[in-house]
């Protein structure tokens, strides 16, 4: 990838961004899930897909930028057709133009392929400045995709990243750790996993879901993006899943009742009986 | 996949010591390799600028041998440098299986170097398991802890995984273990000068240790408001414990100490005592406390999931209990001292 910037005069410049989504199942309804006790797959068919929430602080932040400094915004999105209903949601937010990559060839995928084909998407489609993921998806929660995809572009990337300045081909950016941040510099292109606390994320407006329709959205097929056949799908994946199962957790719930003031004492009884000290 | 062999720990240094979790990862490693038919060696890599001073601590731990790899430019933590030596040393000593904390660190230069290394990655697994024909399996969580999948990397080496601290046992610390040390050296080039560090904020704040705590008071939405949080907290304090949380209850700014969250995106906990209060009981939170020892949970909805995990069952508003156990602990203190 190279730098691709046109100067308009002073400090203003076009940037081109990426923004990669996944649809996941609404984690409002995981307690639909369940097990098929007899293929052992997970039934969520009848959870409705939701756009990742890092994802849309990721479109968000790419927004920002393009607000800021002006330039593009393109989707990527490896899932099954129907998350051109997704792809549809986040053109309505702002952004311009949305590439869905969708092939039965591509199921199974882990991480490392996943990052493969994004790669792959991206590299065919153009040059991007910027590249931005959610952190994380809420429904396998890896939080990988993004080192992995930075890896296979070979360039800079970051994750758990709070903040996001433009600067002359430069980003200026803060990154969260456990008891603190880091800011650093970094030239330009790069790739940065969001999270929560970089921004609140729009709700499309009625113009936007109306301009959305007419945004180009083009799906890819596994022919389409020049990938190594051995490298995709379950057959190319490193990790494979084997059984899955529900943890049971359940205990005995024994009710502790009376008035108020019983009730702690029969709570404190309990703690002591445990054998701490109080 | 032939000639890989032992078990190597990523020791992540942080604030001058070797976090816990690692240390409870070299005590994994140790249970591994008494499962494993091959017994594979135990190594322990600490990367870094003058990291001769933890030797002793991962060498108490159960370390077979600890390779070190020191380097000026390792002194401030980066990605790209920190993930290019954890790639040479693991293209170099060829360890089966390579175990990282789930921690910011861990996260971001693990899947780094599977990639590098073209292999794969199981993220925060929550249990290992050794089958019969030594398969290593990694068992890992998703959707928010709801379903729990054996993951296998049967094709690839290493087999790389990543656990969340408070999962595993440490070993009981030995001083006189003695390790075999290996020190490596090599040129470290990353994206250079394209990055650069500008400034690290480190906030310094005491809180009691949530995975060291007998008693932890968990508190969740149901706690209503920031005045009745810091009820929760005063309790938690009167009767020595440590307060814990639930996501919502950080996004409503009642707690901003993120580090005790607990549940499969936080940190997973498991203490004499876990009292819950206005805690749901959602899949992501139920599955960091289901190692704790007896748990308490008040809700005044009937219906909570919460009551289906718990031992003890309160069906109350969470600030009458508070205050009444307040009272109670104030008296037991006064009468019995």
């Amino acid at each position: 990838m190279r730098v691709s910037y046109s100067k308009i005069g002073g400090l203003r410049m076009t940037l081109n961004i990426a923004v990669c989504i996944k649809p996941v199942p609404d984690s409002r309804y995981y307690n639909k899930i369940i097990i098929d006790p007899k293929t052992k797959c997970v039934n969520r068919d009848e959870i409705e897909t939701v756009i990742n929430a890092m994802d849309k602080n990721a479109v968000e932040a790419a927004i920002k930028l393009k607000e800021k400094n002006g330039g593009k915004i393109t989707i990527f999105s490896m899932a099954p057709d129907n998350a051109v209903k997704n792809l549809r949601k986040v053109l309505a937010m702002g952004a311009d133009e949305a590439y869905l990559c969708s092939d039965k060839a591509l199921g199974g995928s882990d991480t490392l392929v996943t990052s493969y084909v994004l790669a792959k998407a991206i590299q065919k489609t153009g040059n991007y400045d910027v590249i931005i993921l959610g952190n994380q998806s809420e429904d396998g929660g890896t939080a990988q995709v993004p080192s992995q995809l930075g890896e296979w572009l070979n360039i800079p990337h970051f994750v758990n990243v709070k903040s996001l300045e433009l600067e002359v081909n430069k980003i200026v950016a803060e990154t969260k750790t456990e008891n603190g941040s880091i800011k650093f510099k970094v030239r330009l292109p790069a790739l940065f996993g969001v999270i929560k606390d970089i921004n609140e994320p729009r709700i499309p407006n009625v113009m936007g879901v109306l301009k959305a329709k007419n945004k180009p959205l083009t799906i890819f097929r596994a022919t389409d993006l020049d990938l190594d056949e051995g490298k995709i799908g379950l057959k190319g994946s490193p990790t494979q899943v084997g059984e899955i199962f529900s943890p049971d957790m359940k205990r005995k719930s024994q009710k502790i009742e009376g008035a108020i003031d019983e009730i702690a004492e029969k709570i404190i009884e309990v703690i002591k009986r445990a054998g701490i000290g109080l | 996949m032939d000639g890989y062999r032992g078990i190597l720990v990523y020791c992540e240094i942080k604030s001058g010591k070797v976090i816990e979790n690692s240390l409870e990862l070299l005590g994994e490693a140790l249970r591994l390799k008494e499962k494993l038919k091959h017994r594979p060696e135990v190594s322990a890599l600490l990367i870094g600028e003058n990291v001769q001073q933890y030797i002793d601590t991962v060498q108490g731990y159960g370390a077979e041998k600890i390779i070190t790899f020191e380097n000026d430019k390792l002194k401030l933590y980066r990605p790209d440098y920190y993930s290019e030596v954890l790639t040479k040393i693991i293209q170099k000593y060829k360890p089966e299986i390579v175990l990282t904390g789930a921690t910011l660190q861990g996260e971001e230069i693990g899947p780094c170097t599977a990639k590098k290394l073209n292999t794969g990655m199981a993220a925060h697994c929550v249990e290992f398991k050794v089958l019969s024909d030594d398969t290593f399996v990694q068992v890992v969580p998703a959707f928010g802890g709801k379903v729990l999948g054996d993951i296998i990397c049967p094709n690839f080496r290493p087999q790389m995984a990543s656990v969340k601290a408070g999962l595993m046992k440490k070993a009981e610390y030995n001083k006189n273990n003695k390790a075999v040390i290996e020190n490596y050296c090599d040129e470290i080039v990353g994206f250079g000068d394209k990055i650069e560090i500008m400034e690290i904020t480190e906030t310094s704040r005491e809180r009691k240790i949530l995975n060291k705590s007998d008693l932890i008071v968990g508190g969740g939405f149901g706690i209503g408001n920031k005045n009745v949080w810091r009820k929760l907290e005063t309790l938690a304090n009167a009767l020595g414990g440590a307060v814990g949380c639930t996501r919502p209850a950080l996004d409503e700014k009642w707690t901003e100490f993120e580090e005790t969250m607990i549940g499969t995106s936080g940190v997973a906990v498991s203490p004499k005592i876990y009292l819950d209060i206005g805690v749901s009981g959602a899949t992501q939170h139920t599955c960091g406390i289901k190692d704790s020892g007896i748990i308490i949970s008040v809700n005044k909805d009937e219906n909570a999931p919460i009551f289906e995990v718990s031992d003890y069952k309160v069906v109350e508003d969470g600030e009458k209990i508070i205050d009444a156990l307040m009272l109670v602990t104030f008296q037991k203190c006064t009468f019995e001292d």
